[in-house]
């Protein structure tokens, strides 16, 4: 397959972070490459450098060596403007504490990314994408309003907005308890469905795991099992 | 690749959205602007208000269209009938004199009026009697401070001179009285027969003869200035416009705003440190906010226009807040004002000082949020995942730091070009920038210095040299607030402290007690008898006396000479000058020689040597002088260094023998009396010789004094709104630090802490916080003071130790309790809320 043809790829990543204790080794060497439409799940121990995976894939971390590519775009050779731009239209990011804008309402929170794109339809795409979570009825609520599962699904609908090639979730689940937490998963991996979109998630979950097409472990900075 | 869609309407949108989380956290940095826009609004309203009072009572308080004086000689009769053929014209003459009634004296500033008086304006007497009726049949009327000095009542008599006069009424409102900020007698008021029979008109004596004139046609006002200028320019008269009414008063105005303007732009700055402060807690609660939008794609800049958005809001309603506390100001003063001043006050908006006022506002807003703004905006959104704020946080990049540079720059260049004494102004930008650099390099060494001592001593101590050395903490902007407010307190209190003293208490022990003017030539002896005759007064000095203006210096009419604004004085108007074989006592010359006793010559002078280099004149040049209408051109021979300070008859210019004894002239004298002989010596001369007028140094001292007093209570009302700002700033910079502390509080008290170990530890952090502050302010502020007075008002300095050192001890006791008030609420929490946060 040509490199331009993955959703995602990593060639040969390294990460190190400067910490006051001296330079540490986040990431030693990580190639990973996601399908369109693919979903995988990494696994691994705390603090083996699957979160900041996470993140260099996302753009949201630059990496000290290695290739990152996401929706055929060489993250290695763009601007932090370009990097924003890239997120605001072509990346969906779901954390494990939501981060809803508490002085926006569900339907503000969902459209940011899109007004940041400048879509004239922002709103009313916003609306669809709570609806397709199962909160068209919650649109005028604040996030304080909002259980946390529901807050969970808000997010969900604000990464898929902009319909973005990509959707990169840290443990979503992570604050949600078994049944709240399985009907936010619903949402996700249907939106995904839907749209064809790459998924990638970081989870110590082991059922959310599984729903997964793909699992890969990391272990202190390495991958050491990409087959699941 | 991406486009990149600046879009302010989006930012705009964004920026609406998130103040609906509401104002709380911007009561501070609301408090922190509209304190020092309300002011500089309020200092430059009730400027204006006055000045705009002055313009309007302009002709009133000049007299008339144009005014013609002359000292000694009144105008003849030719220049009269000039006078009359241009209008209305009104005589006014004006001397000094002794007031006698029941074996008591008092000096009066005596006034004779005509018929026509006042031409412009309304005078005011109790008992709504009019003037003619009170003068006319040896009446007079006068201030009420005359009656209560000498324990009289309306219907009494006064003596001065050879007349005696009845006490009509008292003056309530003399229209053209502005002129007199302080005099030093109170007005006596009688009409021209009664000033022939006071036989005080005698030759030599300081009488000013004032010629009014109510134009017939007043758009001729500027030719005819023009053309009596020039007419009698020869015979030393002046000739004013109501453009010059009133100058000492605007003079003072003019100097007083100045001044406020400064302490204003001061409190300004204090507040400019909460307003960072202020923005920097904002925004460090908008963290997770700001991240997220980073992560959802925005870019810093749309960030950044987002928060600045809210930033400019909050700033306008703060200035709108400021602007109408400003422009009440002339409305909440106004019986203030007119108690103090001769002129009342045009109430009104001012939109000049209004928008001056915004514009420091705005400007000081944009210095100080700027660098926090930038910093935020450039925070990566990784921070949602990672610690950034451990690896040392984020900051400001390098054309924000220069854009607010600029900004400050501009705000200087604001206060320095609405300065009308650029020069002061801009030592006070020097100043600022200085007092800014040094608490910024104490901030550092205070946290250094705390790092290397905080694994010593008890655990109280070691705790709160622990939170003062933390990275990222508020120790520098609480220094910065509080050692400033401190600064101008104390630098305000040396200058009040430095003028009183200067003014009532170190008056040198052998200094006169007494001036006696105009005592005639053939006076002298019978004056020298009367000092000897009463016990215990000494005749200090006795010297010849004469009025003259400078006609030229070194052959250029004064009146095209460049001189320096600080020495205008000089030319203004008529100066007394003397002449003397010797040299006065302690005199000391600077350059040239002083004349032999014998010298028989070419007119020499000995000139005040400051005033020599202010007009660029040295030994050998030439100055000349119009005396009584005749020119008298000097060689200097000398120049001598005056100490003011000593209270002793000064003049800035002698004459060498020779040149002036045939000219019109009286004595002056100064004599020293102990206190119980004061009155019988002033009713003595009063008796003896009735014209010769005596003025109690004290009582000179005192009107200057009560001048001081008066600008004292606005300069401490500007200064106590320093004051304010620096408390708003303080209590925003331990706000600040709330969350921190409850977080650290909540560690301490699960490790085992007990509330009174906080409470120790929050009160020493505290505590030695405020004594570096009140510190480096106190010295600080001792140095502004001794500049100040020093250099720019030429008044000794001594430390005002008792003033700098309750100011230390009041800055630290404050800091103290606001930073214990600001944490004990949270002492009392359980610590398990806490616990759960993320």
């Amino acid at each position: 397959m040509a490199g331009s043809d993955w959703a995602v790829e990593l060639e040969d990543v390294h990460l190190t972070l400067v910490s006051a204790a001296g330079p540490v080794n986040v990431l030693r060497g990580i190639d990973l490459a996601v399908a369109p439409g693919e979903s995988v799940a990494v696994v691994g121990p705390s603090g083996s450098g699957k979160t900041s995976t996470l993140l260099v894939a996302a753009g949201l971390e630059r990496a000290t060596e290695g290739r990152v590519a996401v929706a055929g775009c060489d993250l290695g050779a763009m601007t932090e403007d370009e990097l924003a731009m890239l997120r605001r239209e072509r990346v969906g990011i779901v954390f494990q504490s939501f981060h809803l804008m508490a002085t926006m309402t569900a339907l503000e929170n969902v459209a940011v990314p899109l007004e940041l794109a400048g879509r004239r339809d922002a709103l009313d795409r916003a609306r669809a994408c709570l609806e397709a979570v199962g909160l068209g009825d919650r649109t005028g609520h604040y996030p304080g309003q909002l259980s946390g599962g529901e807050q969970q699904r808000v997010a969900i609908a604000r990464a898929f907005g902009p319909a973005p090639a990509a959707i990169f979730a840290d443990e979503p689940t992570g604050n949600l308890d078994g049944k709240t937490g399985r009907r936010a998963l619903d949402a996700l991996f249907g939106l995904a469905a839907d749209g064809g979109t790459t998924l990638v998630l970081v989870t110590h979950d082991t059922d959310l795991a599984a729903r997964c097409a793909r699992q890969v472990r990391i272990e202190d900075g390495r991958i050491v099992d990409n087959a699941g | 690749m991406w486009t990149m869609p600046a879009d302010p309407a989006l930012a705009w949108r964004l920026a609406r959205r998130e103040m609906r989380g509401g104002l709380a956290g911007f009561r501070i940095f609301l408090a922190c602007i509209a304190i020092g826009v309300a002011a500089i609004a309020a200092v430059h309203s009730v400027s204006m208000a006055v000045q705009t009072g002055i313009a309007r009572d302009a002709r009133a308080l000049h007299g008339g269209d144009l005014a013609v004086r002359t000292t000694y000689v009144p105008a003849d009769a030719a220049a009269r009938s000039d006078f009359a053929s241009l209008g209305r014209v009104s005589e006014v003459v004006e001397m000094r004199a002794m007031a006698r009634a029941g074996g008591g004296a008092a000096l009066v500033e005596l006034k004779a009026v005509d018929g026509a008086y006042p031409l412009a304006g309304a005078l005011r007497l109790s008992g709504g009697m009019t003037l003619a009726d009170a003068l006319a049949g040896g009446g007079a009327v006068v201030e009420p401070l005359l009656l209560e000095r000498l324990g009289l009542a309306v219907g009494d008599r006064i003596e001065i001179g050879d007349g005696s006069f009845a006490i009509r009424a008292l003056l309530d409102r003399e229209p053209d009285r502005a002129v007199g900020l302080f005099s030093f007698g109170p007005r006596f008021m009688v009409d021209m027969e009664g000033l022939r029979r006071t036989g005080l008109v005698q030759p030599g004596s300081l009488i000013r003869y004032k010629y009014r004139i109510a134009l017939d046609e007043p758009g001729r006002t500027i030719a005819e200035h023009r053309r009596l200028a020039h007419e009698y320019a020869d015979r030393g008269w002046r000739v004013t416009g109501i453009g010059s009414a009133a100058p000492g008063l605007r003079q003072t105005i003019r100097r007083l705003t100045l001044f406020m303007t400064l302490v204003g732009l001061a409190a300004s700055i204090i507040g400019g440190i909460g307003v960072a402060n202020a923005v920097r807690a904002h925004l460090a609660s908008r963290r997770p906010a700001i991240a997220t939008l980073g992560c959802l794609g925005a870019t810093p800049r749309l960030i950044g226009l987002t928060f600045g958005f809210q930033i400019a809001v909050m700033t306008m309603l703060a200035i709108l807040i400021g602007l109408a506390v400003g422009a009440a100001a002339p409305f909440l003063f106004v019986g203030l004002l007119e108690t103090y001043l001769p002129v009342d006050p045009a109430l009104g908006l001012y939109p000049g000082p209004l928008l001056l006022a915004a514009a420091f506002g705005a400007l000081t807003s944009a210095v100080f949020a700027l660098p926090p703004l930038a910093a935020a905006a450039r925070r990566p959104p990784v921070a949602l995942f990672r610690d950034v704020e451990a690896a040392g946080g984020e900051r400001a990049g390098l054309a924000a730091v220069l854009a607010s540079a600029g900004l400050a720059a501009l705000l200087a260049g604001l206060a320095v070009a609405t300065a009308p004494d650029r020069v002061l102004a801009l030592w006070f930008v020097a100043g600022t920038l200085a007092a800014y650099g040094i608490f910024f390099a104490a901030a550092v060494a205070t946290v250094r210095l705390a790092r290397r001592l905080k694994s010593a001593g008890p655990g109280a101590l070691r705790r709160a040299l622990a939170a003062l050395a933390r990275p990222g903490g508020e120790t520098g902007g609480l220094l910065l607030s509080l050692g400033f407010g401190v600064t101008v307190l104390v630098a305000v209190a040396s200058v009040e402290e430095g003028l009183s003293r200067q003014l009532s208490r170190e008056i040198p022990a052998d200094a006169p007690t007494h001036f006696f003017i105009d005592i005639q030539p053939g006076q002298a002896e019978r004056f020298d008898a009367v000092i000897a005759e009463t016990p215990g007064a000494v005749l200090d000095r006795r010297t010849p006396h004469l009025r003259a203006r400078i006609a030229s210096i070194d052959g250029v009419p004064a009146a095209e000479a460049q001189v320096p604004e600080d020495a205008r004085w000089a030319i203004r108007g008529e100066r007394g000058l003397t002449w003397s074989a010797e040299p006065p006592e302690g005199a000391e010359i600077v350059a040239g020689r002083w004349w032999p006793a014998d010298y028989r010559g070419p007119p020499l002078v000995s000139f005040d040597a400051n005033l020599a280099h202010a007009f660029g004149l040295r030994p050998g040049d030439r100055i000349a002088f119009n005396i009584l209408g005749r020119t008298v051109e000097a060689e200097i021979a000398n120049l001598r260094r005056i100490a003011w300070r000593t209270l002793r008859m000064q003049f800035t210019t002698i004459f060498a023998p020779g040149a002036l004894e045939r000219a019109p002239q009286t004595y002056i004298a100064t004599v020293r009396a102990p206190l119980e002989a004061e009155t019988g010596l002033t009713a003595a001369m009063a008796a003896a010789l009735p014209n010769v007028s005596a003025i109690r140094v004290k009582d000179a001292l005192a009107a200057v004094t009560e001048l001081i007093g008066q600008m004292g209570i606005a300069i401490r009302l500007v200064a106590a709104v320093g004051l304010a700002a620096g408390l708003a700033v303080l209590a925003g910079a331990i706000a600040a630090g709330r969350r921190r502390r409850q977080r650290d509080a909540v560690v301490f008290k699960v490790l085992g802490a007990t509330r009174s170990d906080l409470v120790r530890s929050y009160l020493l952090e505290f505590a030695m916080l405020g004594g570096v502050a009140a510190l480096l302010g106190c010295l600080l502020g001792l140095a502004a003071g001794y500049v100040l007075l020093e250099r720019v008002m030429d008044i000794a300095w001594t430390a005002p130790v008792a003033t700098a050192a309750t100011t230390a001890l009041a800055a630290i006791a404050v800091t103290a309790l606001f930073g214990f008030l600001g944490t004990w609420r949270l002492l009392g929490q359980p610590a398990a809320p806490a616990l759960r946060e993320p």
